[in-house]
């Protein structure tokens, strides 16, 4: 590989990141952003389940049968989330009880399934494993980006905490409500795309078709 | 990638790992050696934490209890605190305590709920919980002379997403409500979840089921019913479906099929 490990956990995060480059995970970007606590249990859950099944997978990327080898990676991050669940049910019980049916959904986070398919098969398990938590990390990033802004405007609050009285308890900001809806993330995530496009123009997709030019007869 | 490899593997276990994975039997013996591992991880740590998860969840519980209640403040001993609470099996129908049937301190009335013997299903199910145990478990707080406080008395429903699940504290005479709260939904949060909001439930406090003529008046609604504000709770703003839910929750539990039979022995004076 010609990436230095570094860069395995560094690119991720922005020039590579898993959900504004290649559009993965906005299942659960959508549905855990409405509160920022809940975004970082939820991304340290994500970081934790790529990095282990990544390395996991890497260790076995010898021996996995080609045939059945999406199962095997099946079971290897279920088994993950399972455990993570397990122990937020045993010691952070408040937030599992918000957090739990999407902590579960974690298994079927393409990113997760991505990161051992395309590179946890055909690289080492350290390298892998930093490739996982790169990723992770990326969507972590902008799962708080996300939750920032619909907690702080949607809320009027950030971790809980009030920073805009809102109405309902007497005070003077009258929250945006549909930041606390799914669909508000869908804009959110797509002018942070717009943003790290701009910011880096390599990111631009070529387009897959072009306006033909008027001919002169 | 395997530089590691020898060209000659000696061994059985060396042969059997520089085997061809894609061979039937290293399909079949990777399927069964992933599952038999993974299984084992799983089934440990969920059998290793439970008994924390319960103490959690029993905590959450009378957390709860203690806070529609009244009592609770951050910092207290909980478990101190709730042994004042007393625990009664109460049988629906009859509004009877049947402690000697069931131990109020481990009955568990949700798991009753599902089973055939302990409960029955319902025709007419505003709350929209297909079934309902026959048997509750709820608490009485009685005050330094040993004479009735509150009764706290568990309720549930479905809402917009998801069933509520919450207790609700009465006086001692069975019709002024002191407190509602919901210790488990998936509402919307900012939206239905506001029914978690001290402001919204402190509206419940105060406010009365029944009227002089004995008619299940409470309502929560967006604008007050001829009955009279002493029997209205305003409905959430944008959670309209959840304050339904509420609505049907509460008249459900509060009639007839829930503690109706219970409360009118409340007020009989026979506890």
């Amino acid at each position: 590989m010609s990436q230095t490990k570094k860069e395995l956990l560094v690119d991720p995060l922005v020039d590579n990141n898993p959900i504004t480059l290649q559009v993965l995970g906005i299942c659960s970007a959508l549905a855990v952003t409405s509160s920022l606590q809940v975004s970082m249990v939820m991304a340290l859950a994500v970081i934790f389940v790529t990095s282990f099944s990544s390395f996991f997978i890497s260790c076995l990327r010898n021996q996995i049968p080609g045939s059945i080898r999406i199962i095997v990676q099946m079971v290897i991050i279920a088994s993950l989330v399972i455990l993570v669940d397990q122990i937020l049910k045993a010691y952070a019980f408040e937030i599992s009880k918000t957090l739990s049916v999407f902590v579960g959904l974690i298994i079927t986070n393409c990113i997760v399934m991505g990161r051992a398919e395309a590179f946890a098969m055909k690289n080492p398990p350290v390298a892998s494993f930093i490739d996982g938590m790169g990723n992770g990390m990326g969507y972590g990033l902008i799962l708080l980006l996300v939750g920032f802004i619909r907690e702080l405007f949607g809320a009027g609050s950030l971790f809980g905490v009030t920073i805009l009285e809102t109405v309902n308890n007497g005070g003077w900001y009258v929250p945006n409500g549909m930041l606390l809806l799914p669909p508000s993330a869908f804009f959110i995530i797509g002018l942070i795309i717009w943003a790290f496009r701009t910011w880096k123009p390599s990111q631009v997709e070529d387009r897959e078709y072009k306006i033909q030019q008027a001919e002169a007869h | 990638m395997s530089d590691t490899q020898s060209p000659e593997p000696k061994g059985a276990l060396a042969k059997f790992l520089a085997a061809s994975p894609d061979s039937v039997g290293k399909t079949i013996f990777v399927a069964v050696a992933v599952c038999l591992v993974a299984s084992m991880v799983v089934s440990a740590a969920a059998v290793s934490l439970r008994p924390v998860q319960e103490a959690n969840r029993l905590k959450d519980r009378q957390v709860n209890v203690l806070q529609v209640a009244g009592v609770f403040e951050p910092g207290i001993d909980v478990t101190e605190a709730f042994a004042a609470f007393e625990p009664h099996v109460l049988e629906l129908s009859t509004g009877e305590f049947v402690d000697d049937q069931f131990d109020p301190t481990t009955f568990d009335d949700t798991a009753a709920a599902s089973d055939p013997e302990l409960s029955v299903a319902l025709d007419n199910d505003p709350a929209g919980i297909g079934r309902k145990s026959k048997y509750r478990v709820i608490y009485l707080l009685r005050d330094d002379t040993g004479g009735l406080d509150k009764v706290i008395l568990p309720l549930h429903g479905y809402g917009l997403w998801s069933t509520l699940y919450g207790f609700i504290a009465l006086e001692n005479n069975g019709n002024d409500i002191f407190g509602l709260q919901f210790y488990q939904h998936g509402e919307t949060p900012g939206l239905g979840a506001e029914v978690d909001n001290p402001r919204w439930k402190a509206l419940w406090s105060g406010k009365k089921l029944r009227d002089d003529a004995g008619e299940l008046q409470i309502t929560v609604a967006k604008s007050q019913p001829a009955a009279g504000p002493d029997f209205y709770v305003d409905a959430l703003a944008g959670a309209t479906l959840t304050s339904v839910g509420v609505d049907n929750l509460v008249k459900f539990w509060m009639g007839d099929a829930g503690y109706g039979p219970f409360l009118a022995n409340l007020q009989a004076g026979d506890f």
